[in-house]
């Protein structure tokens, strides 16, 4: 499991990159090695409110689909559209395929770093 | 090979008389600039070409097949049968009432038995499927609100066992879904049920048992919680193949249903369609029901009700799969519906305790009609995935179990016999199941490699979903 250290990662395996007063969401690495190969993903528009905990964008593998939760409440600013032709870039390169740009940020969960990360990720597995 | 490729110019079937009358043609700016792509085969070339497709599908009437969650039983020839009476079949929707009355009180038979399998008041056939069927039903729900003036309901609670289509429907009805998770058992989490349930709730969708093969037994207590808070409850009939003639979905609570007459009630399934899922509802919902409903004791008519929702389908739905569930349930009378449902239980129970010792069962305890194995253990020691299971079936002749369903269970196969299959089938499906298992442990790499007497072996599915291909190309010969 790859992790990149300075990101913040929620409990739903989306992980945050802090950018002045915005945030950049996507999925993390061990997310999409367990969702498999992505075919297709369904994303906000520049504009739409999220919210803490509620989902924002979904992905589908060819086993299912799965949603991908908001760590912060805030207001869309920015949309990674390239995502739409290229799912398999969140594969290839999870912490470089973002999938929004939010913000207006008024809530966020309690973040984990890395290394809070892949401890709760190895206490998930063995559960 | 396509029927296109094996097509010739100027071959065909000898199937029309000569024409005997004047023939005229559309005005020339009306015609069509092209040959229209038909395929022009000989009769004993169409027969062996739909002869060679059946021959490399799977169905029922070649072998096993424990696809849970689909309940694809036998479909008794004797529904054929009754289905291809003439009576039945060379008659149009637009006949007048008294020229089918014997259709009519099919439909009307058919509802009043489903009604008491249900336990509810009326019931539409007009929905063709499942999902169809949850989408009228959510239109009830709604509709049903908006006749209190109560337009604060926006949400639908779905538990996160749900099938797909739950959550589909519900925002295709215009609601948003709040997802309600499982408790370790497997049921609705009543505590955060209780959370959700709100003034702003319109309902919540549930199948009973679950997708996990279990029967909810806070059913009553659920149904409760939500309507205490206004909204009103839907049953997904897609599991009631373990319950019929035992429990009735109105008595646990729920106020409008639907059925899959293609699961439950042995009408044919899948590609074989069409099918049918008819929504009943309890009083209160009847008013909204879709046009049109028959009534009338000697002598049947129909009737639209008073604050109907429109219509989902043209007239009648899918009339002759309700003349096979009605001969099905005519067939196998009160008893015989009860025991089917028993029978698909103990199969069900029967090849779960046969496997138990070497598959992980994400829940351990007596089950329905359907059972959910884990393969993440199995996966973890021998990179053998439930995906490759699968596909050591279809070498043995069995149909794979629905895969990675649920989505709770990590590495799911979800299996369900059903009734219809005998002892010797299921100790044959178990020794299959027991010998993969084996086998993913001493030459995984074999199992890798599987299937190799099919048709076809591995299909690339991620190319086939990021870039379909979804036209055939007549090239230049199609041109002309």
């Amino acid at each position: 499991m790859e992790l990149r250290e300075g990101l913040l990662y929620s409990r739903s395996h989306e992980w945050v990159k802090e950018e002045g007063d915005e945030v950049l969401i996507g999925l993390t690495d061990y997310a999409q090695s367990e969702l498999g190969d992505l075919v297709f993903v369904n994303l906000p528009e520049e504009g739409d409110e999220v919210a803490t905990g509620e989902s924002f964008a979904d992905v589908e593998s060819v086993k299912a689909v799965s949603d991908v939760y908001s760590p912060v409440t805030g207001v869309v600013s920015a949309v990674n559209e390239e995502l739409l032709d290229a799912p398999e870039s969140i594969n290839e390169a999870p912490y470089d395929a973002w999938f929004v740009r939010v913000k207006d940020i008024s809530d966020r969960e309690e973040l984990l770093t890395a290394a809070e990360y892949e401890a709760f990720v190895e206490s998930e597995k063995d559960a | 090979m396509l029927v296109f490729e094996k097509s010739r110019p100027g071959r065909g079937c000898p199937a029309l008389p000569p024409c005997d009358v004047e023939t005229v043609s559309l005005p020339a700016g009306d015609r069509r600039g092209k040959e229209l792509h038909l395929p022009a085969l000989s009769e004993v070339e169409i027969s062996r070409h739909y002869t060679e497709l059946a021959r490399k599908t799977h169905g029922v009437n070649d072998g096993f097949y424990p696809l849970g969650s689909c309940t694809m039983k036998y479909n008794p020839r004797v529904n054929e049968a009754v289905a291809s009476l003439p009576g039945f079949t060379e008659i149009h929707p637009l006949q007048g009432e008294d020229t089918v009355q014997g259709c009519m009180e099919v439909l009307h038979l058919a509802e009043k038995y489903l009604c008491e399998i249900t336990g509810m008041d009326r019931m539409t056939f007009q929905p063709a499927a499942g999902a169809h069927g949850e989408f009228t039903g959510l239109l009830l729900i709604k509709a049903y609100h908006e006749s209190r003036k109560d337009g604060k309901r926006t949400k639908i609670l779905v538990p996160d066992s749900a099938h797909g289509t739950n959550p589909a429907s519900a925002a295709m009805a215009g609601y948003s879904v709040v997802t309600i998770p499982s408790n370790a058992e497997g049921c609705v989490d009543i505590g955060k049920l209780r959370e959700a349930a709100g003034d702003d709730v319109a309902g919540l969708m549930l199948t009973n048992p679950n997708t996990v093969g279990l029967f909810d037994k806070n059913i009553l207590e659920i149904t409760d919680i939500v309507h205490k808070c206004g909204g009103l409850c839907y049953y997904d009939g897609a599991n009631l193949n373990a319950v019929m003639g035992t429990v009735r979905p109105g008595d646990m609570g729920f106020d409008v249903v639907h059925l899959n007459l293609h699961k439950t009630f042995s009408t044919p399934h899948g590609g074989g369609g069409p099918g049918s899922g008819p929504v009943g509802c309890r009083e209160l919902l009847t008013d909204f029901l879709p046009s049109v409903l028959v009534t009338g004791e000697d002598c049947c008519r129909f009737e639209r009700p008073s604050r109907s929702i429109g219509e989902m389908k043209s007239f009648y739905g899918n009339f002759l799969v309700v003349v096979r569930a009605l001969t099905y349930i005519l067939t196998l009378g009160r008893e015989g519906i009860r025991e089917a449902s028993q029978n698909a239980v103990l199969n069900a129970n029967y090849m779960r305790c046969a496997l138990k010792d070497l598959y992980t069962m994400a829940y351990d305890e007596t089950c329905m009609h359907e059972f959910v194995m884990s393969l993440a253990d199995l996966k973890k020691g021998t990179g053998i995935s439930a995906m490759d299971i699968a596909k050591g079936l279809l070498d043995n002749g069995i149909h794979p179990p629905t895969m990675y369903f649920p989505l709770i269970v990590e590495e799911a196969l979800m299996v369900e016999p059903t009734e219809t299959e005998s002892k010797e089938t299921l100790d044959d499906a178990i020794q299959v199941f027991r010998s993969l298992y084996e086998l993913a442990k001493t030459d995984p790499e074999k199992l890798h490699e599987a299937p190799v007497t099919t048709p076809v072996t591995r299909l690339d599915e991620v190319e086939a979903a990021r870039h379909p291909v979804l036209t055939y190309d007549f090239g230049a010969e199609g041109e002309a």
